[in-house]
């Protein structure tokens, strides 16, 4: 009997395998059972009700996609109408993944949230801050601390902060959140790309600049999601490219104590029960009792001296 | 067919409530199982062109699979073809179920990536379904005469209504626009599903929209519409829409869209629809999970 059940802050989940924010909804009910995830985390919203961009939104390429959504959005009253109690009729910890144009306006959002039903919310802070020049908030640790703090200030909801890979002082950014008082810092999020049709000489999506998620995105994800873990003491959610057990598994070692599953929800609708099936199979094939034992159990390869080994 | 992970094996029954027994057939079917949606494993039966455009594909199909209605569809993982490699799944409408022979046929036009790699598939092969998906057609309660007026492709996605409208005792019109004779499919088949077929071309110049127009106030006028759906093309939506308000009949579209999850999750597939039937505003509604069938009304032409 293998111990799947890992503590995200003050949040524990049965198991460590959750969707990650926009690659789920209520139809996934229709295909398997809900309560088999760790964790359920919905779509973010914003406070007021958004449309989103224009279509076309998606492109492809070998082994990833480009998403170009913009946060369409149905607004904080309905997700409370709606959304909160579609949910509650599940096991798994329901987080929220919430967006705004402002400091004050995540801290507003965050404060209508704090409902029973949520365990915890997700700040998106991929979006840009209309108060800095438009800056995505997760691209300067400052914003992203006063995000994170408004957040926990104003809610008391544990918060867990996602980070942008967009950033390039991501690790910065991941210390700011820990500071102000996430209890989890989520990496990563979609990196900041763009496509051309040279048929029609016209941006592939519509908003011209997307974000390429998908198996491809896996080993710099992975590289961004060892450095926060290393840097920080909360708990780090690992996020980008996961397809199967094995880059669950290859997260886990890194240093990640649960992970989220993306763009694969899409290719493949089944695979988050998949995987937690296969992470049980593999942890009893390899003796292991604790799922939690795997964090940061990657070992570096033995140092070479060669002067030693020209020795013997 | 079989379903591919033990997580999305049929429901236990007992899950199933009781309660609701006036239900229609095919709603009481959705009932039955817990898990509507499955990756169906489907073995291929069949995949042969039918012209020069365009294949015919019959996989055989799970219970699960058999439930689909006209109008639903199922997010097919095409198999690699000639150095391209699709990564998202591809929406294909559901042309014909055969529960006798626990089929499921789709008809497609050879053209992008995902269907040059569908047509590659050989009897034997196993296709990665996934579905049935989507909201199909709501033909009214009562509905004497349906129209299905569509172009090119979009017979494939109309088709099934013919046999489902005529079971329910309807009678049925099918106008089938396409580019020449060579290219119209089905008019058999939807003969034998009980529909009157009338084949309009482009090289006969008779499938412009005046002469289509024509053609649809002269049936009208001996045996009136009172179902109208159409497929394909934004000519005859229009040609619809205006034919419908004239005259006062509820309709319906099936609409197509690029797509990424095609179960409401990623919000890719969306399209502009009026707010409501008669509102200037527009939304966008996502083609996979509030759609592929769409109100005349609400919908924009492109």
């Amino acid at each position: 009997m293998v111990d799947l059940s890992v503590t995200i802050g003050s949040v524990t989940l049965a198991n460590p395998v959750m969707p990650g924010s926009g690659t789920f909804a209520d139809g996934f009910a229709r295909v398997f059972d809900l309560n088999r995830l760790g964790a359920i985390v919905t779509k973010t919203i914003t406070d007021d009700v958004r449309e989103g961009n224009p279509p076309p939104r998606v492109a492809e390429f070998r082994d990833a996609t480009l998403f170009s959504i913009g946060i369409p959005s149905r607004g904080s009253d309905y997700y409370l109408r709606e959304t909160v109690p579609f949910y509650s009729r599940y096991l798994p910890p329901l987080i929220a993944s919430i967006s705004a144009d402002s400091v004050d306006d995540f801290g507003a959002l965050a404060a209508k949230l704090a409902v029973p039903e949520i365990a915890a919310i997700e700040a998106n802070v991929s979006c840009p801050n209309l108060k800095a020049d438009g800056k995505a908030f997760g691209m300067d640790a400052q914003a992203t601390h006063d995000v994170v703090r408004a957040m926990r200030e104003r809610s008391g909801l544990p918060v867990w902060a996602k980070m942008t890979p967009n950033a390039g002082n991501v690790v910065e950014v991941a210390k700011a959140a820990e500071e102000a008082g996430a209890e989890a810092i989520v990496m990563g999020n979609a990196m900041l790309a763009m496509a051309i049709d040279t048929e029609t000489f016209r941006p592939k999506v519509a908003n011209l600049m997307g974000g390429i998620t998908g198996r491809a995105t896996k080993p710099v994800l992975l590289r961004m999601a060892y450095q926060c873990a290393q840097a920080v003491k909360i708990p780090v959610i690992g996020c980008g490219g996961i397809a199967s057990a094995s880059d669950a598994i290859e997260y886990l070692l890194a240093g990640c104590t649960a992970v989220q599953v993306g763009t694969e929800n899409f290719v493949n609708p089944g695979v988050m029960p998949a995987i937690i099936d296969e992470l049980n199979g593999f942890c009893v094939r390899r003796g292991i009792t604790r799922v939690q034992d795997l964090t940061g159990a990657m070992q570096a390869h033995e140092p070479m001296s060669m002067v030693w080994r020209a020795s013997l | 067919m079989k379903e591919v992970e033990s997580s999305l094996a049929l429901s236990d029954p007992a899950q199933c409530r009781d309660d609701e027994a006036g239900c229609l057939p095919a709603c009481a079917a959705e009932r039955e199982l817990a898990f509507p949606v499955a990756q169906n494993a489907c073995r291929v039966v069949s995949n042969r062109w039918v012209n020069a455009e365009y294949r015919h594909l019959i996989v055989e199909a799970s219970p699960t699979a058999l439930a689909a209605r006209p109008g639903q569809f199922f997010h097919l993982h095409c198999p690699a073809a000639h150095g391209a490699m699709p990564f998202l799944r591809r929406p294909m409408s559901v042309y014909r179920v055969d529960r006798d022979h626990a089929c499921v046929e789709f008809l497609y036009k050879v053209q992008g990536a995902g269907t040059r790699g569908l047509a590659m598939l050989e009897p034997g092969d196993t296709l990665d379904a996934v579905g049935p998906v989507g909201r199909g057609f709501d033909v009214p309660d009562g509905a004497r005469h349906v129209l299905l007026l569509a172009r090119g492709v979009g017979l494939a996605t109309l088709a099934p209504l013919a046999r489902f409208a005529v079971t329910r005792g309807a009678k049925v019109t099918a106008v089938l626009s396409a580019r020449d004779p060579s290219l119209v499919m089905s008019a058999d088949y939807l003969r034998d599903a009980g529909a009157d077929v009338i084949a309009v071309t482009d090289a006969e110049n008779t499938s412009n929209v005046t002469h289509v127009d024509m053609l649809l106030e002269r049936i009208h006028a001996e045996t009136p519409f009172d179902f109208v759906t159409t497929c394909g093309s934004n000519r005859l939506l229009m040609l619809l829409q205006r034919f419908a308000n004239t005259h006062g009949i509820a309709g319906q579209i099936a609409l197509e869209q690029h797509m990424g999850c095609a179960l409401g999750a990623c919000y890719a597939c969306v399209r502009p629809f009026r707010k409501t039937d008669t509102s200037d505003e527009l939304t966008y509604r996502r083609v996979c999970w509030d759609g592929p069938v769409f109100g005349l009304k609400e919908t924009v032409s492109w």
